[in-house]
C-alpha cells in the first residue's frame, strides 16, 4: 500500500518536472515568435505605407528599396569593402581599448596614490563627449584609418579603465590577505586573486565596449573617411540618396548584433571553462 | 617544552585624522612548542590585530617578539594563517587551491607535492582533487584550507575564528576535526575564538584579553581528565563547567 503511494508520488513529481520543462520551452518559443512577429509586422507596415503613399519613400525608403539598394551597392559601390573597413576599424579599436584599459587599471591598482591623483582627470575625460574631440584628431592625425581608430578608442577607453579599476577594487580584501599569509607579494595578489576574480567584470565591460568602439568609429567615419559605413551614411545624406543611408543603418544594426552575440559566445565559453 | 615565541609588551594603535585608537597595550605571553593556545576576549578588542602582528602582517608599534628556535637559529618561525573563511578560489580546482602556497613560493618540489598528495589521501579529499570548491561540504572545504596551510610546512598555525562561517552543528564537528588533524601533524597552534566552550575543549591554555585597549587579563591552563579524547567528548569532562564559569567571570569582571 505504502509502496504504491510512493510510486505514484514519484510519478506525480516526474510529471510536475515535465510540466515545468514544457512550460519553460513554451515560454521561450512564445518569446521568439513574438520577436519575429514584431519584425515582420514592422516590415509589412513600412512597405505598405510606402506603397500606399502614407509616407514618402524618397525620404523614408521601404524594405524593397533597401533590398534593391543593397544589391546595387554590392555591385557598383563595393559595399562589402565598406563593411569590411568599419568592421576592421571597430575590432582594432576594441582590442586596443581592452589592452590600454587593462594596463592602466593594473597600474592604478598597484599604486593607490596614483589612482587618487588621477581620479578627477579620469572622471572629466570619461564624461567629456568624445565627438567634440574628433575635429582635433583630424587636425592632428589627418584623415584616415588612424584617426578613426583613435576616435573609436577615445569613446570607450576611459569608461573601461574606470570599470576595470572598480572591478579590481571589489575583489574581497580577505582573499588578498590570504595571498600575503601564504608569503605572496603584491604581484602574486594581482595575478592569483585580483585578475582571475575580476573576469566576470572584464567580460561585461568588454560587452559594453564593443558597442562603444562602434559608436566612435562611426563618428570618426562621419568626419574623416572615404570608406566605411559611416562615410556611406554621410555621403548618402549629402547626395539625397536616403535609401543608401537607411541601408547602411540597417547593416550597422546587424553588425552591432553580431558583435554582441560573438562576445556573448566568448563569455559563455570562458565561464564554462572557469565554471563561473 | 621549549618556548618558541615570546611576545614582550606588544602595543599597537590605529591612526586616523580623528585621533589614535589604542588596540593593544602591553601584551606579553610565551608560546611553547606543540602547545594549543586559545585567545578569547570581548568582540572588537583587537584579537585579530594581535594575530596579524604574530603572523608578521603588521609590525608592532611597541614591544618585541623574541624567537627561540629549537635549533638555536633566529629565524622567525614559519607561520601558517587560517582566516575566518576558507577562501578557496572557485576558478581553481581543489588541487590547484591546496598547492597555491607552493606555487607562490616557487616550492613545487616533488617531495612537497608528495606531502600534499599524502595529506589529500589522509584527509579523504583525493577523490575531490579535480572538483571545484563549491562541490565540497563545509567540513571538506576547511580540510582543503588546512592542507593549503600545511603544504608550506609551518611550525606555528594561527587560526582567526576559522569556523565562524559554519553553522553550529557543522562547526562542532569541523573544529574538533581540524584541531585533531593539527595535533596529529605535531604543530603549535594559536586560535582566536569568541566561543568559550570551543576554547576550553580545544586548548591547553586560554589567554583572556581585556576590553580595548586589549591587554592580557588572565591566563588559564586547561587540564581536562579526558584530554586525549575528542574535543566533543571533552565538553562532558567534569572540570568543563568549572573552567567555563571561571572564564566567564574573568571575561566579565572589569577589575
Amino acid at each position: 500500500m505504502t509502496a504504491k503511494t510512493k510510486k505514484s508520488s514519484t510519478k506525480h513529481e516526474l510529471t510536475k518536472q515535465e510540466e515545468f520543462v514544457k512550460n519553460h520551452r513554451r515560454h521561450h518559443h512564445q518569446v521568439s515568435t513574438m520577436r519575429i512577429m514584431i519584425f515582420l509586422f514592422f516590415l509589412i507596415l513600412w512597405e505598405a505605407s510606402a506603397y500606399l503613399g502614407w509616407i514618402d519613400s524618397f525620404f523614408f525608403a521601404s524594405p524593397s528599396r533597401v533590398a534593391l539598394c543593397f544589391l546595387e551597392q554590392l555591385k557598383t559601390n563595393s559595399l562589402l569593402s565598406h563593411i569590411g573597413v568599419t568592421l576592421f576599424e571597430t575590432i582594432v579599436s576594441f582590442l586596443l581599448v581592452l589592452l590600454f584599459s587593462l594596463l592602466a587599471a593594473t597600474m592604478l591598482w598597484y599604486s593607490h596614490k596614483m589612482s587618487e591623483v588621477l581620479e578627477p582627470y579620469l572622471v572629466v575625460l570619461n564624461s567629456l563627449p568624445k565627438s567634440a574631440l574628433a575635429p582635433l584628431f583630424i587636425v592632428w592625425l589627418g584623415t584616415g584609418t588612424t584617426t578613426i581608430i583613435v576616435a573609436g578608442i577615445s569613446v570607450a577607453v576611459f569608461g573601461s579603465i574606470i570599470s576595470f579599476y572598480t572591478g579590481f577594487q571589489q575583489v574581497d580584501p580577505e582573499k588578498v590577505t590570504l595571498i600575503y599569509t601564504l608569503g605572496g607579494s603584491k604581484r602574486n595578489a594581482f595575478t592569483k586573486v585580483v585578475l582571475p576574480g575580476s573576469i566576470p567584470i572584464l567580460l561585461s565591460t568588454a560587452k559594453v565596449n564593443i558597442g562603444l568602439a562602434l559608436v566612435g568609429v562611426i563618428i570618426g567615419e562621419f568626419l574623416a573617411a572615404r570608406r566605411g559605413l559611416g562615410y556611406l551614411i554621410i555621403y548618402g545624406s549629402q547626395v539625397f540618396q536616403l535609401d543608401m543611408v537607411i541601408t547602411s543603418i540597417i547593416i550597422l544594426c546587424i553588425i552591432a548584433l553580431g558583435f554582441y552575440k560573438s562576445i556573448q559566445m566568448i563569455e559563455h565559453h570562458i565561464r564554462k571553462k572557469f565554471k563561473m | 617544552m621549549q618556548t618558541i615565541l615570546e611576545l614582550k609588551n606588544i602595543g599597537y594603535s590605529y591612526h586616523s585624522l580623528h585621533g589614535e585608537t589604542q588596540a593593544l597595550t602591553n601584551i606579553s605571553f610565551g608560546v611553547r612548542e606543540g602547545e594549543f593556545i586559545a585567545i578569547v576576549g570581548p568582540s572588537g578588542c583587537g584579537k585579530s590585530t594581535l594575530l596579524s602582528i604574530i603572523a608578521g602582517l603588521l609590525s608592532p608599534e611597541q614591544g618585541t617578539i623574541v624567537v627561540n628556535n629549537p635549533d638555536g637559529s633566529l629565524n622567525y618561525p614559519r607561520i601558517g594563517y587560517m582566516l575566518q573563511r576558507d577562501h578557496l578560489f572557485e576558478w581553481r580546482t581543489v588541487y590547484k587551491n591546496v598547492i597555491l602556497g607552493l606555487e607562490i613560493n616557487h616550492m613545487m618540489t616533488p617531495d612537497r607535492l608528495e606531502a600534499v598528495e599524502r595529506l589529500l589521501v589522509d584527509y579523504g579529499l583525493e577523490k575531490f582533487k579535480d572538483k571545484r570548491p563549491s562541490e565540497l561540504s563545509g567540513g571538506m572545504k576547511q580540510r582543503a584550507a588546512l592542507i593549503r596551510t600545511l603544504a608550506l610546512d609551518p611550525q606555528l598555525l594561527l587560526l582567526d575564528e576559522p569556523f565562524s562561517a559554519l553553522d553550529y552543528q557543522t562547526r562542532l564537528f569541523v573544529s574538533a576535526d581540524i584541531c585533531r588533524l593539527i595535533r596529529a601533524a605535531g604543530k603549535t597552534m594559536i586560535i582566536i575564538t569568541h566561543d568559550l566552550s570551543e576554547a576550553i575543549s580545544l586548548a591547553d591554555r586560554v589567554i583572556i584579553l581585556s576590553n580595548r585597549p586589549a591587554t592580557v587579563k588572565a591566563e588559564m591552563p586547561i587540564r581536562l581528565t579526558l584530554k586525549d579524547d575528542s574535543p566533543l567528548a571533552s565538553r562532558n569532562a567534569p572540570e568543563f563547567q568549572q573552567y567555563f564559569n571561571q572564564l566567564w567571570e574573568d571575561l566579565n569582571n572589569d577589575g
